[in-house]
């Protein structure tokens, strides 16, 4: 501003230009170079998270013989789908998916409903006891009876090796009734409750057909929020779970890719190496294969999840 | 008392009396008449307050096995009590401070590491321009956090094993001879702390980026027009608008710090490493399911929850006293 007042006198394009100027160098040279850290920096953080998954990737789609002899960077080399070939032929993985596609859905249909059930309640603010409950669902964050009463428990009910055991001992989350019950109470406005009450409307079915509809986006990040909970979990499996067929895929995956175990005695030399090769290539197209369904629907989620995260962190 | 309650009192003291007693007692009368009017929403809630019993309450009262000589036959409440031999047992085992310390530089490495750089990433996030490359980034450092735990070190173990590893193809590259990551213990901790870093940062960027964009912008524009450049706005107005956040995160991060997971621990765990990758939670597994001392497994899980509950309530109290905000209310 300044620098344009002393001007004046110049004509007027040169006044224009060093205006410009002085206009200019009012952002620091400094913010110049800071700003080029600033993108140096975001592409360290981008290409070190990235390039570990291009590089299974990328194995993932080479041939066998590329992969154990690593010439694998970040492109496939000799480009060949037998590692893919490999998961789908083994009846171990296909069983795994299934199951887990399994668990994933009767799991997040149960907890959603058991959540809900819970949460709005407690989000009522005529219903008396509700913060007695509150206080006593909030005390199982902080303190737990542990591992093995825990586990004493899931036996006595007699869901241990069922699949019932990886749906109902971790139904709740009480992170998500916290978010559920903190979304009732800001989207329902209470008069919404009281002009339905005068028209008639029990609470049943104001939850039903007026709450619901309307919490449907929270709905939906709470159901994912569980969906991809179940989908990567497997220590509820390793623990409730000793028969094969009931394993949900990471409890395999487990077994393949870090235990080591695919099974097939040894025939002859050639053939062992061949058959190590293509188990070392299986594992790269496994973990592809595992972690494509999440990844392929993060994208569209990814807003919801943080929106969850802060409404959780808003009241806790 | 019997006696006490058969003088009867003058007329006037009877109503006064009740008078109080209906403003002493309004909850049971509220509930009384809360019950009637929302019957079906208690209905609704009885189910999941079921649940909460069994698999919450009832696991903490089946934790007194922890004073007990488990006994299969006789269950949990008829088992002999032996009070705190279990304890003792355990305190003077040599294994006892191992995993003390194994848990907690394991937790304090993890949350001195990603605690900062969440912080830088999201700082840096907020200074780019909005456009694509800054979505990508975004989106990119983030996805790691949806991938599993198993899928998470079965790449960590990939991409560092001494046979394939593209790192110790890299380093052979320089004539270094392969290095055994996961055989050595004292890469353990390096391991683990660091593929946490690499799946947790960009979600827990999100958080502060939040936080920043909170920050309200007539701050910004004066300190421009003070002449302040990019970094000096950066710490003396970014940096004290997420404050309150960064404190409450760390005071989160401190207080479970004996509560590390087991998931991940468990799975980078092999009997070479095991001298620093041996951490409480996953002794508690191996005692209690794969040598089935149930009593011995659930006296330390006790004992590591008593100690997070307590790490937890002296660090909200500290919170509180900081920020005027604790970690619930």
């Amino acid at each position: 501003m300044t620098a344009q007042a002393e001007t004046p006198t110049l004509p007027g394009k040169r006044a224009e230009r060093r205006a410009a100027r002085t206009q200019r160098i009012r952002e620091p040279r400094t913010d110049r170079l800071f700003m080029v850290c600033v993108y140096l920096l975001l592409t360290v953080f981008l290409a070190v998270v990235l390039l570990p998954l291009l590089y299974i990737l990328a194995s993932s789609f080479s041939s066998p013989q590329a992969v154990s002899a690593g010439r694998v960077l970040l492109w496939p080399v000799d480009f060949s789908l037998r590692g893919y070939h490999a998961v789908f032929a083994n009846p171990q993985i296909i069983q795994g998916y299934l199951n887990s596609l399994f668990y994933t859905v009767a799991g997040t249909i149960v907890s959603v409903t058991m959540t809900v059930a819970i949460a709005y309640p407690m989000s009522r603010r005529t219903l008396v006891g509700r913060n007695v409950v509150m206080t006593l669902i909030l005390f199982t964050m902080l303190f737990t009876g542990g591992l093995i009463p825990t586990y004493l428990v899931v036996q006595s009910v007699g869901l241990l090796d069922t699949r019932w055991a990886l749906i109902i001992p971790q139904a709740i989350g009480v992170w998500q009734v916290i978010i559920a019950r903190s979304y009732f109470r800001t989207a329902i406005p209470e008069e919404l409750v009281e002009a339905s009450q005068l028209d008639g409307c029990g609470d049943l079915r104001f939850l039903w057909s007026v709450v619901i509809p309307l919490a449907k986006p929270m709905i939906a990040v709470v159901a994912l929020m569980y969906a991809i909970m179940q989908w990567n979990s497997y220590f509820d499996a390793l623990i409730y779970l000793k028969n094969p067929d009931l394993f949900p895929l990471q409890l395999v995956l487990r077994n393949i890719l870090i235990l080591n175990t695919t099974g097939g005695g040894a025939v002859d030399a050639s053939v062992v190496i061949q058959r190590q090769q293509l188990a070392d290539l299986l594992k790269y197209s496994l973990i592809v294969v595992a972690s494509v369904p999440v990844l392929l629907i993060y994208p569209f989620v990814a807003r919801y999840f943080t929106k969850g995260i802060l409404i959780g962190a808003v009241k806790g | 008392m019997a006696t006490l309650t058969t003088v009867r009192p003058p007329a006037g003291e009877i109503s006064a009396r009740r008078r109080r007693r209906r403003r002493e007692r309004p909850g049971l009368k509220g509930l009384g008449r809360s019950l009637q009017r929302h019957w079906t929403l208690y209905l609704l809630m009885v189910v999941p307050l079921v649940w909460f019993a069994v698999f919450k309450y009832i696991p903490m009262s089946n934790a007194v096995l922890a004073f007990k000589n488990y006994n299969v036959i006789k269950g949990i409440w008829g088992s002999p009590w032996v009070g705190w031999q279990n304890f003792e047992l355990f305190f003077h085992n040599p294994v006892f401070w191992t995993l003390v310390k194994n848990t907690f530089l394991l937790s304090v490495y993890t949350v001195a590491a990603s605690f900062p750089l969440a912080i830088i990433l999201a700082l840096a996030l907020n200074e780019a321009r909005t456009g694509l490359f800054k979505r990508t980034v975004q989106m990119v450092t983030y996805a790691p956090y949806f991938i599993s735990t198993v899928v998470v070190v079965s790449m960590t173990i990939l991409v560092l094993s001494p046979r394939l590893g593209i790192v110790n193809e890299g380093l052979g590259f320089f004539g270094v001879p392969a290095i055994d990551f996961l055989g050595n213990p004292d890469y353990f901790r390096h391991i683990y702390v660091w593929s946490d870093v690499w799946q947790t940062t960009g979600y827990s960027a999100v958080i502060y980026l939040a936080a920043l964009s909170g920050i309200d912008p007539a701050l910004h524009e004066s300190a421009k027009v003070d002449g302040a450049s990019r970094l000096q706005r950066i710490r003396h107005v970014d940096l004290p608008g997420i404050m309150p956040t960064a404190v409450v995160i760390l005071v989160l991060a401190v207080g479970n710090i004996m509560a590390i997971g087991f998931e991940k621990a468990f799975l980078l765990q092999n009997p070479l490493n095991l001298s620093q990758s041996e951490i409480i939670s996953t002794y508690v597994y191996k005692t209690g399911l794969l040598n089935a001392d149930f009593s011995m497994a659930t006296a330390i899980g006790l004992f590591n929850s008593v100690i997070n509950l307590a790490l937890l309530l002296v660090v909200n109290a500290l919170a509180k006293r900081i920020t005027g905000n604790g970690l619930w209310s």
